[in-house]
This record gives C-alpha cells, sequence and structure tokens, in this order.
C-alpha cells in the first residue's frame, strides 16, 4: 500500500506532513514530498488518517501493484532525505502557494 | 405532561441554554474553520488540530442544536412541533424567527452530510455546499435574536456580541491575509459582513430588545397572558 | 524503397488527394480480419514494425492502440496537431503540405477501432493548417454522413497546451491544461471515451505501413529502433528546415545535407525544450537514435535537432527558455509553478553576475525538485533542458556568474521563445 497524490489538487496545506512525517515531508515551498517506499501496517491507520486529512482530498491510498515501484520508491526516498537535509530555511523565496485558483 | 403548567418547564430552560451553546459552539466552528482555510497559523497549534477543532465543535454544536429541539417540541408552553424544525415558516409560534431556526438547522444538516460523505461527493461539490456555512451562520444568530426568550438579558446579550464580534474578527481577518488575492470576492464577503453588523445595529433596538417584540414576533396571544410572566 | 518516405513527392504547394493517391497508392482499409482469428492485418503490421509515437514520448503505438481497443465505449481518434515546442516546425508541415498522410493514417486506425469519430487538433497558430485540412477533408470519399465523421478542433497556442489529456481537457471543458492521469485518455478522453490520440507524423508513419507492410518499414534503420523520422534542424546551419532521415543516421550527415555549418557549432540541442545538450566535438560522431543518446542522457524528443553557433551566448539562451518555460506552466501544481520560477530567476541571475554563491547548488537541487511533482511531465523536461547545459556549459556559466553579462548576450536569438504565445494562465 502507497500514498499518491493528484498534484493538481494539492494547495500545500501540509496536514498530511504533520500526520505522517515517516513518510511525507514537505519541500521548501510546502509541497509534500512522499515517500513511496510501501506503508508498514503499523502506519496504516496514520496513513489513513493523514489521507482524509487533506482538505483538498489531494491523496489517494494505493494497493501497490508493480515491482518497478521499487526504482522509483528508492527514488522518491532519496530525494525526500536530501530534501529534508539541504535546508529549506536558507533562501528567503517567496512562499507561492498558489498563483490562482484551479477548479 | 397534563393539567395546567404553573411556570416554565425544565425544557423550556434546557431549550434555551443549549440553545445559547449551540451558537457559541457554531461560532467557534465558523471562526476555526476560516483559521483553517485562511492558513492562519497559531504557534504550537498543528494544521491537523485546527482541522480536528473545527470538525469537533461542528458535530459537537449539532448535538446541542438537536437537544435544542427536541427540549422545545417537548416542552408544553410554546407549540412547537417536530415538523417545525425541519420546515420553516409553517409552525404556529413565531413562525418567521423560529423558521429561521429551521433553515440553519436544515443547512446545518447539509453541511455535516456532505463533510462526512466528502472522499464520494468530491472537493468541488463538497466547497459548493460549505459556503453555505457563512449563511447558516447569521441566520442561526437571527433566530436567536428573534426568538430567544433571553435576549434582553445581559449575559445572553454578552454572548451575542462576542459571538458576532468573533466571526467579524474572523471574516476581517481572512480578507486581509492574502489580499489583494480574490478581491472582488473578498470585498463582497466584507460587505456582506459589515451590512450584516449595520442591519443588526438598526434592528436591534427597535425590534427584540425594544417593547412588546414577543406579540410583534408572532407569539400566539393565548401565550400572552402577563400571568404567565417572564417572557418579553 | 529508401529515403524519402513521408517527404516522397512533396512539393512547394499542399499536396492534392489525387496527387497523394498517385504517389503512395490508394489507402488499403483498416479493418478486416485475418485468417486464423488473429489481430487486424494493420495491428500485426504496426506491431512488428515497432512503430513507436513521433511526438516527443516515443511510445509504442500498438500499446495505446490495444489499450483503447480493450477499454469500454465507442472509441475516439485524434490527430494532434498541437506542435508545443517553437522549435518544432514538422507537424505544422505535415499539416500543410501532406494532411492526406496524416489523415490515411487516421482512417485507418479510426476503422480498425470501428468508430467513425476522428478528431483533428490543430494548433491556433497554423494559421493556414486549419483551412488546408478543411479542403482536404472534402476531398476525401470515406467523408460523411454514413462514412467517417471528423472534425477540427483549433487548440489555444501554447507550451502545454498540445499535451494530450490539455487537448482532451479543453475539447471537454474548454480548458487548455493538462489533468491528472490516471485515468489516461486511452480509457476516458473525449465526452469520457476511450481516445487514441497520436501525433501527426506517427499518423503519416500508420499511413505508409498499412500500404507496405512492417518489414518495408524495417528496411531501413537499425533492428531495434527501424525507419525514418523528421527531424527539424534549424540553428546555425545554411539550410535549416524539416528533413526525414533514418534512424541510427549520423548528425554529421545531417549538417552536409543542410549544406553544413555557417560556422562552427559550440553545441548541440537534441529534443527541443525539454531535451538536452550534446557539446560541439561530442556531436561530430553522434547518431541520431535512442540506444545511441542515452548514454549522453539525451534524446531525440520530437525531432529537433537545434546547432547552437559559436557566437551565440549559451547562457542568455539557456535563460531566456528557462523564463519562457517558466512562463508556460499551466500553473497547476506548485512544485512545477514554484520550481521553475526559481530556477528561472536564478538563472537570470547569474546571467547578469548577481547570483548568490550557492546558485548552481539551487539550480541542481531544485532541477531534483521539481522531478515527477507535476501532473504532467513539464517540469522535468525544463529541469532535465537546465540540468544538461549546467553540465555543457560550465565554463560559460562560471564566466557569467563572474562577470555578469557578455557581448554575446544582446545579439538575436537562436532559440525561439514566442511572447504571442501567451502563459497559459
Amino acid at each position: 500500500m502507497h500514498i499518491e497524490i493528484d498534484p493538481i489538487k494539492c494547495e500545500a496545506h501540509g496536514l498530511c506532513a504533520e500526520l505522517l512525517p515517516e513518510r511525507i515531508t514537505l519541500d521548501e515551498w510546502g509541497y509534500p514530498l512522499i515517500d513511496q517506499t510501501p506503508v508498514p501496517a503499523a502506519l496504516e491507520d496514520l496513513a489513513r488518517r493523514a489521507v482524509n486529512a487533506c482538505p483538498t482530498l489531494a491523496l489517494r491510498l494505493q494497493a501497490s501493484r508493480h515491482a518497478d515501484r521499487d526504482t522509483s520508491a528508492r527514488r522518491s526516498a532519496e530525494r525526500s532525505a536530501a530534501a529534508a537535509r539541504s535546508g529549506a530555511g536558507d533562501r528567503p523565496y517567496q512562499l507561492y502557494t498558489q498563483r490562482r485558483r484551479r477548479g | 405532561m397534563a393539567g395546567v403548567t404553573v411556570g416554565p418547564s425544565i425544557y423550556w430552560y434546557l431549550t434555551r441554554a443549549s440553545g445559547a451553546v449551540a451558537l457559541i459552539l457554531l461560532t467557534a466552528s465558523v471562526v476555526v474553520g476560516i483559521a483553517a482555510i485562511g492558513r492562519l497559523r497559531a504557534p504550537g497549534v498543528p494544521r491537523f488540530m485546527v482541522d480536528g477543532l473545527h470538525r469537533s465543535a461542528s458535530l459537537l454544536s449539532l448535538v446541542f442544536l438537536v437537544i435544542h429541539i427536541l427540549t422545545s417540541v417537548l416542552d408544553n408552553f410554546a407549540p412547537i412541533s417536530l415538523a417545525d424544525a425541519v420546515v420553516p415558516f409553517v409552525g404556529a409560534y413565531r413562525p418567521l424567527w423560529l423558521g429561521l431556526g429551521a433553515v440553519a438547522f436544515d443547512l446545518l444538516l447539509a453541511l455535516t452530510i456532505t463533510s462526512l460523505l466528502r472522499r464520494h461527493l468530491g472537493h468541488t461539490t463538497w466547497r459548493g455546499v460549505h459556503w453555505l456555512a457563512y449563511v447558516c451562520w447569521p441566520v442561526a444568530v437571527v433566530h436567536g435574536f428573534g426568538t430567544g426568550t433571553d435576549v434582553q438579558q445581559t449575559w445572553m446579550m454578552l454572548i451575542n456580541v462576542a459571538c458576532i464580534v468573533a466571526v467579524l474578527f474572523g471574516v476581517a481577518a481572512r480578507v486581509a491575509v492574502g489580499w489583494p488575492a480574490n478581491a472582488r470576492l473578498r470585498l463582497g464577503m466584507l460587505g456582506v459582513a459589515g451590512a450584516f453588523a449595520l442591519g443588526l445595529v438598526i434592528w436591534l433596538p427597535g425590534g427584540p430588545l425594544g417593547k412588546g417584540w414577543a406579540r410583534r414576533a408572532g407569539t400566539p396571544s393565548s401565550l400572552l397572558h402577563p400571568a404567565h410572566g417572564g417572557h418579553a | 524503397m529508401s529515403l524519402p518516405r513521408l517527404l516522397l513527392g512533396v512539393g512547394g504547394e499542399t499536396m492534392s488527394y489525387d496527387r497523394h493517391v498517385d504517389v503512395h497508392g490508394e489507402r488499403p482499409s483498416g479493418s478486416g480480419r485475418s485468417a486464423g482469428g488473429g489481430p487486424p492485418p494493420l495491428v500485426a503490421a504496426l506491431t512488428r514494425s515497432g512503430l513507436r509515437g513521433r511526438g516527443g514520448a516515443s511510445f509504442p503505438l500498438v500499446t495505446k492502440l490495444e489499450a483503447v481497443a480493450r477499454a469500454k465505449g465507442n472509441p475516439v481518434v485524434v490527430i494532434n496537431g498541437g506542435e508545443g515546442e517553437p522549435m518544432s516546425v514538422k507537424d505544422r508541415m505535415l499539416l500543410e503540405s501532406l494532411p492526406h498522410l496524416v489523415l490515411d493514417g487516421a482512417f485507418c486506425l479510426a476503422e480498425t477501432l470501428q468508430t467513425s469519430d476522428v478528431v483533428i487538433a490543430i494548433d491556433a497558430s497554423f494559421r493556414e493548417a486549419g483551412d488546408t485540412m478543411r479542403l482536404a477533408l472534402r476531398a476525401r470519399p470515406e467523408v460523411g454522413r454514413r462514412g467517417l465523421q471528423p472534425r477540427i478542433v483549433t487548440i489555444p497556442s501554447g507550451y502545454v497546451t498540445g499535451q494530450e489529456s490539455a487537448i482532451v481537457n479543453f475539447v471537454n471543458n474548454g480548458i487548455p491544461r493538462p489533468v491528472t492521469q490516471p485515468p489516461r485518455i486511452s480509457e476516458r478522453g473525449i465526452a469520457r471515451r476511450p481516445t487514441l490520440m497520436s501525433n501527426a507524423e506517427t499518423l503519416a508513419h500508420v499511413a505508409l505501413i498499412a500500404r507496405h507492410g512492417a518489414d518495408w518499414y524495417r528496411e531501413i534503420g537499425p533492428d531495434d529502433e527501424p525507419g525514418s523520422l523528421l527531424v527539424t534542424l534549424s540553428g546555425g546551419v545554411r539550410a535549416p528546415g524539416v528533413y526525414e532521415i533514418e534512424y541510427g543516421s549520423l548528425l554529421g550527415s545531417l549538417i552536409d545535407a543542410a549544406d553544413g555549418l555557417a560556422e562552427p557549432a559550440r553545441a548541440f540541442l537534441l529534443g527541443g525544450y525539454a531535451g538536452s545538450w550534446v557539446d560541439g566535438p561530442t556531436a561530430t560522431t553522434l547518431r541520431l537514435s535512442r540506444t545511441m543518446l542515452r548514454p549522453l542522457r539525451a534524446t531525440l524528443g520530437s525531432g529537433i535537432i537545434v546547432a547552437l553557433p559559436q557566437s551565440a551566448c549559451p547562457v542568455a539562451e539557456v535563460t531566456r527558455v528557462a523564463t519562457y518555460m517558466s512562463d508556460q506552466s499551466a500553473s497547476q501544481c506548485g512544485p512545477c509553478v514554484n520550481g521553475l520560477a526559481s530556477i528561472a530567476n536564478t538563472l537570470v541571475e547569474l546571467c547578469e553576475g548577481q547570483a548568490g554563491r550557492d546558485a548552481f547548488g539551487d539550480l541542481r537541487r531544485w532541477s531534483e525538485l521539481v522531478m515527477g511533482r507535476g501532473a504532467c511531465g513539464h517540469p522535468d523536461g525544463a529541469a532535465r533542458f537546465v540540468t544538461s547545459a549546467l553540465s555543457v556549459f560550465v565554463q560559460e556559466f562560471e564566466d557569467h556568474a563572474r562577470h555578469g553579462l557578455c557581448e554575446a548576450c544582446e545579439r538575436r536569438p537562436v532559440l525561439i521563445t514566442p511572447r504571442q504565445q501567451a502563459a497559459v494562465q
């Protein structure tokens, strides 16, 4: 089981990262970086809660399908770790949460 | 309960109290809801807690609203039936002002049910209905002023003023933060909020806070006997 | 039969229907059963040919076709004539000069899928193509109330408006912006029906495979990447334009066919603004095929090849394109909006010598951060373009970081960033 995001619906509210920091961190603009390694049974309830908490319903829980999930899982895990290390606070870039509402 | 009542029953007290509490909780729900969507942050309060508080306040408000409705029906003093709770403006007792309460209740039901079924309805539908929260709250306030037994009591007035000020403040904060995005919508909301406040200021002194309101509001004349007293 | 294939008989004017039949022969039917209950002959031929899409993604056509055939509902065939890349003109050329070749491919596939609905999506900036297509349709015997029912849809110009889900979104809702997939358009596309959308050039190849078969298609090009493709060659060559080449051919031969370089090339851009750079010396031995380009982390994309002359400033060119790509974002996904804007702003600062100490690190971090996090591939492409530029033009970027604008920054741009393609907002 893993978490899928609809990037168009996401508006960087950030509740997901608060509820499931084991799998979701926020990039420097407040958007979620989702670790694609499968959600273990112990975290399933929290994952469900994180998915339901999203104000714009941008998250979905999906049963894992292929073995090639692993490469993208590894890649996203590396990226998340790198992003978490890189220190989002250094540069004072404006947080563009959205330029315009999308329907 | 048969026989002649010699004074207000326990239900009458309960309905007034639960009404006031429901209004306070509804106000809290609206203000926290505005804080949630407006991404207004408080130190040490995570977003999911704000969201959780909003949901809890809304559900609790609904619970107290149900108590408020049931106790008003059970009370024998005013002729309020269960149908009057959901069908507005057809009752015998202060039809307009009580009817507004039914409107607020119907709206709160719609808000709650669509929120519980959010995942199935989709975000767009849910959001469209949720805008009705901005209708539900003022209608509830006006219902309170129009039917409220305790309107002229100081403590009730304080509660009402606090609730109104809280929501006005919330709307102002929502308009200010992120201005000038969606400028026309924000100005519209500000205008509506201001008009509401102004309307109350104009209406209240000569209305519910004035003399003879019970009769003017549509209390059945049989209930206006001064011997029963205690009612405005 | 070798080259030209698609460009056989092409002249200055639109090839009329009669001339088209003269040059290529009648269009075979796309339907029909094969003996023994296998797939329809055209599908078998397309499978054996290994034909891949020419719109940039290089997706095997048969996979798309089978997905649409499997899906529930009456399919729709769409000709994607939305050529968003400013440095590509091959699709425009096909629609304006060889419309019947493209229509043949679409009509064959419509018959294979047993549908009469064909949508021809044409970029609004292709002024002639719309009229040419209307005239061409009138000449077609298959079109009519009892037969195929094509319609032309003009889509707004823009970098992402030609993306397949953006076209479907535009036809369905009037909004020319990509949507999140799944569900894929092969399952639910135009009017929620299974949609087979194919690049105009891909359909032109289908038209010829239907006539001559898979073996013919595989006669040229390497075994793992057979056939021919159209490339748009521009920049410092003496005769820029659309050329038809076989896969695996030498870039050098193509440049010779274009009368050579007017001045030495600093580097080559392959694949357009979502593609990547190859430096001049490496390019001299370059073969144009996926397998040959992969080690260099390059792709042909939709067949775009730009020779960047020595006299051009790569930093200015890359900065301009990065700004364009940021403006062209559909602005629906936070990482794309923020990432591409941050990248573009920092590149401008770098170009002017005003960048902070960590500028290069920031650019690398943001490029990594936007990958795969949009609803479409736009941020990935822009990030790839910038990352490869940073590694090919190391010295030029360092010089700009230290000294700011150079003389070459002011010269006329090689890479076009159309301003009239208003940002998709």
